[in-house]
């Protein structure tokens, strides 16, 4: 919106201008630089045969086609549980305690704490808690648990900010019309803060699809297209660990592996933002 | 705005669930569990649990695939996490069999060991250094902070980049065991995990020092990567020289188990034992048990 | 934003159905942090008895397997490696966010913000993979050894530069249309208007960015433990390689027993003990700067 505005001749306009495009060439000259690296590497290795077989010979050979199904299962599973708990928590955050309460503030600065916490540190709890406490052993129900309290925090607070940025108009209209909080959360508020939501999902599954020390320990290490939630299965960036810093002569598979990972990433969060879009317009016209 | 509302309120509701909780419910088929299946037969059927080190799962992964292919009832399933937890999840019966990538320490003879294969650790230089070998005394020397130049070394003036293992790596046990040095007398300058995060600091520093396993640096030095191979003493550093037991620094790869093992989990140690998988271990870079 | 239970309007049964709801999720979530601890301090509570905790701030060095266990060269190489990664992203991600918003054509920031997005899911171990065939040579040429508190600051900022990036884009979209029509009528040029108008407006998303990109450079493991070179040393500058409390526990868990186990379990206590102390400090801040 603020394109439309003719950038002031001052100094200080100028400076600014600078510095805004260079901080985003400079990004984007290292993205590039990494993603051409991975491109250069990986991109004469995949093919259709590659993405649907079971890797051979540690992975030096055959594909990745359970790996990406176990991949997949254990984001599902992550999403599935992270998703309703964090909204609901994101949602009583931002709606139902006041900034100075007690309980908000320490749940708000627990989940700080929780975004901290390394990610093997993450492994080995997911491993004690959920593969030996709960019983679930190695399995992609274990990671996919393990990857959701991972993303949690990203997930509610993100939410939270986009609850918080909903003008308090809306509130106090739909107040004034008596509706309930519920009736309100689910038309008005929830839609608004959809945007807030969408980043939480997009980093959330950017964090967690990139995971690698919390999955060892926990969704394990085999390459076997699995059969239940209850099986062990290696997610990919397991496999892109394992073959390029234990399989020697697993370079090329695990640069490809990477660019399968990239591809997936940019297609779930295509599918993510075009699945919230479609829904965001049928409950609700404008905003 | 009140529009909105109104046209909100008087809409039917249709609650389309965003929620992909469907995933949980589709995969419903819970297998019975291990222990049911894991009954003594003369037909080898069941699944078993093997965890430990890293460094040996990639060829303990294809050993179990192999033997499941024979044996169509079974299966393998192969956890990684380092040579510790091996020993721990053997002991406390989390694992049927342990993984270990090092001699077993005197605390440990409650478990039973069966060595596999053998691993030698050789010293690593850039391609382009010309030092072409190093006593002994002179490794000492390099690794204790004493010699810090590779002119001292018989090479050029440039200072020396000593790369190390981290405490606790088996890699590190064979090297100061070897050199009779202790953890605290070495002074690095770059500490490393895994062999290929060896193989890929010294290909990246003309002026490296470090160690690691043979059979990664050999097929790294043979497929492209710019390191050479230094031979300990007179004998060369290769997997052959490992073979024939006369390179002075190796380990063996154990699996371990808590009781003497039965059933299936004897019959997949006899296998790994066997002669049947000498072609996977050289596959893996590894070094097969002598005949 | 209004407060719930004595709200008169509060009468309807689902609204206390779902303020229950609510709560149940909420105390999931935080206890998550507390079964966290819990576990840490049970797989911590021998070293704790037989080493004691003055010994892991005075010991003459890390070497468990000769019962050393000094964990302060490593908490510097954390704070020094997050400091740093943090003070160059804050800057970039935020303006990368404006960027976006209000310098890009709407196409061009669409396609950067899509760019980011990527950049958040790429595998750590990617980052550190290309830090180690790429970023750590390059800096060896210049200043041997080459694994140094440098790479690893340039891979953190890189690994945390989306989440600050996205989180701030989020929260200037969502500022009031008012404010910079406002702004524009009071004739504010671009720069003016977003210093004096957009960056205060959207404080409290940007800070929440920052709090949650510091948390992950905190807490990174696999990617600062190929680029930093792991040697246990307070460094003298950004040259020295350090060793993160992360990196130890990566590198060292894999084959420790006994109480080198039980140490690494206490760094990891050292380590959320460090991020409860910033999150308690950026509370403060944020009380009196920027909910105020």
């Amino acid at each position: 919106m603020l394109n439309t505005l003719e950038p002031h001749p001052g100094g200080w306009e100028r400076l600014a201008t600078t510095f805004v495009w260079s901080a985003a060439a400079l990004v984007t000259a290292t993205f590039c630089w990494l993603l051409g690296d991975i491109i250069w590497h990986g991109l004469s290795h995949i093919s259709w045969a590659f993405l649907t077989t079971p890797p051979r010979n540690a992975g030096r050979e055959g594909g990745i086609g359970p790996i990406l199904v176990s991949t997949l299962l254990i984001l599902g599973v992550c999403l599935g549980v992270a998703v309703p708990l964090g909204v609901g928590t994101a949602v009583l955050l931002a709606e139902f305690t006041t900034d100075t309460s007690l309980f908000g503030r320490l749940t708000r600065r627990s989940l700080d704490v929780l975004s901290g916490v390394p990610s093997i540190v993450f492994g080995l709890f997911g491993n004690a808690f959920f593969c030996k406490t709960l019983g679930l052993g190695f399995s992609i129900l274990s990671g996919g648990l393990t990857l959701a309290c991972m993303v949690l925090p990203i997930l509610i607070r993100s939410t939270e900010e986009g609850f918080r940025t909903v003008p308090t108009g809306y509130r106090l209209s739909a107040a004034a019309l008596g509706l309930s909080r519920t009736t309100t959360l689910l038309y008005l508020l929830l839609p608004a803060a959809v945007p807030g939501l969408l980043v939480g999902l997009v980093l959330g599954v950017g964090r967690a699809i990139a995971e690698t020390a919390a999955l060892i320990f926990t969704s394990g290490y085999v390459d076997r297209m699995p059969q239940s939630l209850l099986d062990s299965g290696r997610a990919l960036s397991v496999h892109i660990f394992d073959l390029s810093m234990n399989v020697s002569g697993g370079d090329s598979h695990a640069y490809a592996s990477a660019l399968v990972l990239i591809f997936a990433l940019l297609a779930i969060n295509g599918a993510t933002s075009w699945l919230t879009k479609h829904w965001l317009s049928r409950r609700i016209v404008t905003v | 705005m009140y529009m909105n509302i109104c046209r909100v309120l008087c809409r039917p509701k249709k609650y389309a669930l965003l929620v992909a909780l469907v995933m949980i419910t589709v995969f419903t088929d819970v297998p019975a569990s291990a222990e049911d299946q894991r009954t003594a037969s003369n037909q080898l059927n069941g699944k078993l649990v093997v965890t430990g080190s890293s460094t040996v799962a990639p060829l303990i992964a294809e050993m179990g695939k192999q033997f499941e292919s024979l044996h169509s009832n079974v299966r393998i399933d192969v956890q990684t996490g380092g040579s510790s937890r091996g020993i721990a999840d053997a002991r406390q019966g989390l694992a049927d069999i342990g993984m270990v990538s090092r001699a077993m320490k005197d605390d440990e003879r409650d478990l039973q060991a069966f060595p596999v294969a053998h691993d030698g650790v050789c010293i690593i230089l850039h391609r382009e250094n010309p030092v072409q070998a190093l006593a002994d005394e002179q490794i000492v020397a390099i690794y204790t902070g004493k010699v810090t130049n590779w002119k001292t070394a018989g090479g050029t003036d440039a200072p020396i980049t000593v790369v190390n293992k981290a405490d606790g790596r088996s890699t590190l046990e064979v090297f100061l065991q070897y050199f009779k040095l202790r953890a605290s007398d070495v002074k690095a300058h770059v500490v490393i995990g895994d062999n290929e995060q060896g193989v890929k600091t010294v290909a990246g520093n003309r002026t490296a020092i470090g160690y690691v396993s043979i059979g990664t640096a050999e097929y790294d030095a043979t497929h492209g990567a710019p390191i050479k191979l230094l031979p300990i003493g007179e004998v060369p550093a290769s997997s052959e020289s490992v073979r024939k037991g006369v390179f002075p620094l190796s380990r063996p790869l154990h699996l371990v188990t808590k009781t003497s093992p039965s059933g299936l989990a004897k019959s997949f140690i006899e296998y790994a034992q066997s002669k049947a998988v000498h072609d996977l271990i050289r596959q893996q870079y590894f070094v097969p048990l002598a005949d | 934003m209004t407060s719930s239970d004595n709200n008169i309007l509060s009468r309807w049964p689902t609204d206390r159905l779902l303020l229950w709801l609510l709560r149940g999720t909420a105390a999931i979530a935080g206890s998550i942090v507390l079964l966290i601890v819990l576990f840490l301090v049970l797989d911590a509570l021998p070293a704790l008895q037989h080493i004691g905790i003055a010994r892991f701030f005075t010991d003459p060095s890390w070497h468990p397997a000769e019962h050393f266990y000094n964990l302060t060269p490593m908490l510097w190489g954390t704070l020094f490696a997050t400091i740093g990664a943090v003070l160059v992203a804050t800057p970039l991600g935020i303006l990368s966010a404006v960027f976006c918003q209000y310098y890009a054509p709407p196409a061009l920031g669409r396609l950067y913000r899509k760019l980011i997005e990527l950049l958040a899911g790429i595998p750590s171990v990617v980052y550190g993979f290309w830090g180690l065939v790429v970023l750590v040579p390059l800096i060896g040429a210049i200043h041997p050894p080459g694994p140094s508190l440098l790479a690893g600051i340039v891979i953190l900022t890189i690994m945390i530069l989306p989440t600050i990036a996205l989180m701030a884009d989020a929260s200037l979209a969502s500022i009031p249309p008012q404010y910079l029509r406002g702004a524009a009528a009071l004739g504010l040029p671009r720069w003016a208007t977003i210093r004096g108008v957009v960056f205060p407006a959207a404080k409290s998303g940007l800070f929440t960015g920052v709090i949650l990109g510091t948390g992950r450079a905190i807490g990174e493991t696999m990617a600062i433990l190929m680029v930093c070179g792991n040697v246990v040393q307070a460094p003298q500058g950004l040259f020295d390689p350090v060793r993160t409390l992360t990196a130890n526990i990566a590198l060292e868990m894999a084959y420790a027993l006994g109480n080198h186990r039980a140490a690494l379990f206490v760094s990891g206590l050292f380590l959320m003990g460090m991020i409860a102390a910033l999150v308690g400090a950026a509370d403060r801040i944020s009380r009196e700067k920027i909910y105020a």
